[in-house]
């Protein structure tokens, strides 16, 4: 992108459209202005580099030197700059946008707006129409990158890090943001290290700090933590399905759409032959009006088929913690959390779980939470609304008992 | 041969994690309290390397990057069956990231020599970032496949293999050398042996510090790191909890009495 400046008295010069950088020996400058930024440019100097094909700079008196990567600016010297897009690296099946890529186009469009730039969305398939990306544009997309083409139909992992990583180089997004789904769990790193930048994993939240520096936050050790990539870019975040709301679409907007071209003469040494969907068996956790989710609590097998059947008689959908996916008695898909599946039930009881974190994000906006543990200063007694201490193992087939019974009653009247 | 890589991580016991607090002054994790195991998953990537090796001519390599207290991860791992462990130590590798822990790693296995098969957790349970593997292939420019669920064809250079995807599947084929991150469902990994412990003992474990690796110390660790944990905060939105007294009959009537007041229990 074009340095833009706007030009100082005695002895200017102008910057030109690409800065020397690394420097054919020294520049001087003469500034015009000054900006807020001063101490961060001095403390920073290598961020200032990297910085300088996107900035502004109003240039006068102070001078200040441009050489190779350091920059010597005087204490009141003030930059504006000016940001690349923000990017989601969106994602369909059958043509369809997932909603994960909406919720994220979402979050990039008050991002942006923030930033005063742009929300540009990366669309790779085959098949898609104007209709297929209308809803990126109605949730706040102005620009989309699309390439549909037979050989995008499959997630093709180096076709697909290719292309990205081709249209970054030019457009130079400042963040970057990509679903936690099977596509963007692997896409991301794979994008990330070839644009040698950061990536922060399944994040919670995204905020712009007093600096317009993107603060990923992520739950850890008992609270949470703020991960930044302050030299790099793109910032690059994950985030899961649930984490942002969609946003209420505006069939008015509109938006640009850009052909891709797809590379040619790029050996693949790898290739998807084909992609299975199958349809999950029982309630889906993520729409069930009532989760039921058991922890390590359980304690063996036995525990746990109690716990199953709790869910089963409320006809809820039965979510897990880490621990219970590692003992083996419920498969990944079902751990809620972090970096599993987020839920919005009405009714949310978690039995045999200690409350940590990682695991409680994933509940977003229950309306009741009921918790069972049999040690009453377990953290998740904090965050819930009903609080049974016991051991879950003898309770929850009593509980089991009381709610046919009242299941029955309600048959009755 | 095939020569297998299997990258290893030392983590805290997830059984104590909760314990793990956060050095307030460089805001990065502070393990040692915790006693360390062998990540779960890099049990699996283990237990599919055994079995390659149990299938054809194969030489298996474990590397891992930690603190010194991280040879005994690679120590296990010579005794379930890796032929020679290297381990990564250096102060200056403390403080990484994904990025800068897969490239230090990389470094590390070009150094060891030739390689055909790299496999890696799928992650790490104090990570969890699913990052490292992929980015470990990049550094290295080789393929990868994560969640690698089924070996389905392992014959001469073109692997087919499939990949998790929560419900179903991708059927991938892959080009050695390649990296692998392999899933909890890929295998069901073997306990020690009393002979494994034995035979390990005459396994050597080279240790690379930096300079073996020829890196410079910005190029690793912290400040190698292009992400930083910039802030902590505590979570506040809590909610008030009404604990159920009683017998336990009492406490799942009123519960259940409860919920269906507060509309719930449809
Ligand atoms: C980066 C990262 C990401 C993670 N992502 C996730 C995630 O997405 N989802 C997730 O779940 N975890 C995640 N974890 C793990 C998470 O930190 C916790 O380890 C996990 O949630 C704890 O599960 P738990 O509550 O079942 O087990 P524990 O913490 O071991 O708690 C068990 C609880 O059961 C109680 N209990 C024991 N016996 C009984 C009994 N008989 N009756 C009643 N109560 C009993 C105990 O008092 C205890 O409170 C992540 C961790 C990391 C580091």
């Amino acid at each position: 992108m074009p340095v833009k400046c706007s030009l100082g008295i005695d002895k200017s010069q102008a910057f030109p459209a690409d800065l020397p950088i690394p420097g054919s020996g020294p520049e001087l400058f003469y500034a015009s202005r000054i900006t807020h930024h001063a101490s961060r440019i001095t403390h920073h100097a290598s961020r200032f580099t990297f910085h300088v094909s996107r900035i502004t700079f109003h240039v006068s008196r102070f001078t200040f030197h441009v050489s190779r990567f350091t920059f010597h600016a005087s204490e009141r010297i003030i930059m504006e700059h000016t940001y690349g897009p923000v990017w989601v690296i969106g994602e369909q099946v059958n043509c369809q946008v997932v909603t994960v890529s909406l919720q994220l186009v979402g979050r990039a469009r008050t991002l942006a707006d923030e930033l005063n730039t742009s929300v540009e969305v990366v669309l790779l398939g085959n098949h898609m129409t104007d209709e297929h990306v209308q809803p990126l544009f109605a949730a706040g997309a102005d620009r989309i990158y699309m390439g549909n083409d037979p050989a995008l139909e499959l997630y093709q992992p180096e076709l697909f890090t290719e292309m990205i990583v081709k249209l970054a180089g030019d457009r130079r997004p400042e963040i970057m943001l990509i679903g936690s789904t099977f596509m963007g769990r692997e896409l991301a790193p794979l994008v990330a290290a070839r644009l040698d930048t950061g990536l922060t994993a399944h994040c919670i939240d995204l905020v712009l700090d007093k600096d317009k520096i993107l603060e990923q936050i992520i739950p850890a050790y008992g609270g949470l933590i703020s991960i930044v990539c302050p030299e790099k870019r793109p910032q690059m975040a994950t985030v899961s399905k649930g984490v942002f709301p969609k946003p209420d679409p505006d069939e008015t907007r509109t938006g640009e759409i850009v052909m891709l071209d797809v590379p040619t003469g790029m050996t693949q040494r790898i290739n998807t032959l084909e992609i299975i969907r199958e349809e999950p068996e029982g309630v889906s956790l993520e729409s069930a009006p009532i989760v039921v989710a058991g922890g390590a609590g359980a304690g063996d097998i036995e525990g746990w088929q109690k716990i199953e059947e709790l869910a089963k008689i409320l006809n809820a959908g039965l979510g897990s913690t880490r621990p219970a996916v590692d003992e083996g008695w419920i498969e990944l898909e079902t751990m809620i959390g972090q970096s599993g599946k987020m839920v919005s039930p009405e009714l949310y009881i978690g039995v045999g779980l200690s409350g940590e974190l990682q695991h409680m994000v994933g509940i977003v906006g229950a309306q009741v939470m009921v918790a069972v543990n049999n040690d009453s200063k377990a953290p998740v007694f904090e965050q819930v609304d009903y609080g049974i201490v016991d051991d879950c193992r003898e309770f929850v087939p009593v509980l089991i008992e009381k709610i046919r019974e009242h299941q029955e009653k309600q048959l009755t009247c | 041969m095939l020569n297998i890589v299997v990258c290893a991580k030392a983590v805290p016991d997830p059984k104590d994690a909760c314990k793990i607090k956060i050095d307030p002054a460089t805001k990065t994790l502070m393990r040692c309290e915790v006693p360390m195991v062998l990540n779960q998953m890099d049990k699996n990537a283990m237990e599919a390397a055994i079995r390659m090796k149990e299938q054809s001519d194969a030489r298996i390599s474990v590397i891992s990057m930690g603190p010194p207290q991280a040879g005994n991860t690679v120590k296990e791992c010579l005794a379930l069956g890796a032929d020679q462990g290297f381990l990564l130590s250096d102060p200056a590798f403390g403080g990484a990231d994904a990025y800068a822990t897969a490239y230090t790693l990389a470094k590390g296995i070009e150094k060891i020599g030739p390689f055909d098969v790299i496999l890696c957790g799928m992650a790490s349970s104090d990570g969890s970032t699913e990052w490292v593997g992929p980015q470990i292939a990049t550094f290295l420019d080789i393929p990868v496949v994560t969640m690698v669920r089924e070996i389905v064809e392992c014959e001469k250079e073109l692997w087919k293999v499939k990949a998790s995807m929560g419900h179903g599947y991708r059927l991938m084929e892959v080009k050695l050398p390649a990296v692998f991150t392999v899933t909890r469902e890929l295998n069901q990994p073997r306990t020690l042996s009393f002979s494994g412990i034995i035979k390990a003992r005459k396994k050597e474990i080279t240790e690379w510090g930096l300079n073996d690796l020829g890196e410079s110390a910005e190029s690793v660790g912290l400040k190698g790191s292009p992400t930083i944990v910039s802030d902590l905060r505590t979570q506040d939105s809590k909610r008030e909890v009404e604990i159920i007294e009683g017998t336990r009959e009492d406490k799942a009537e009123q519960l259940v009495q409860k919920l269906a007041d507060a509309g719930v229990l449809a």
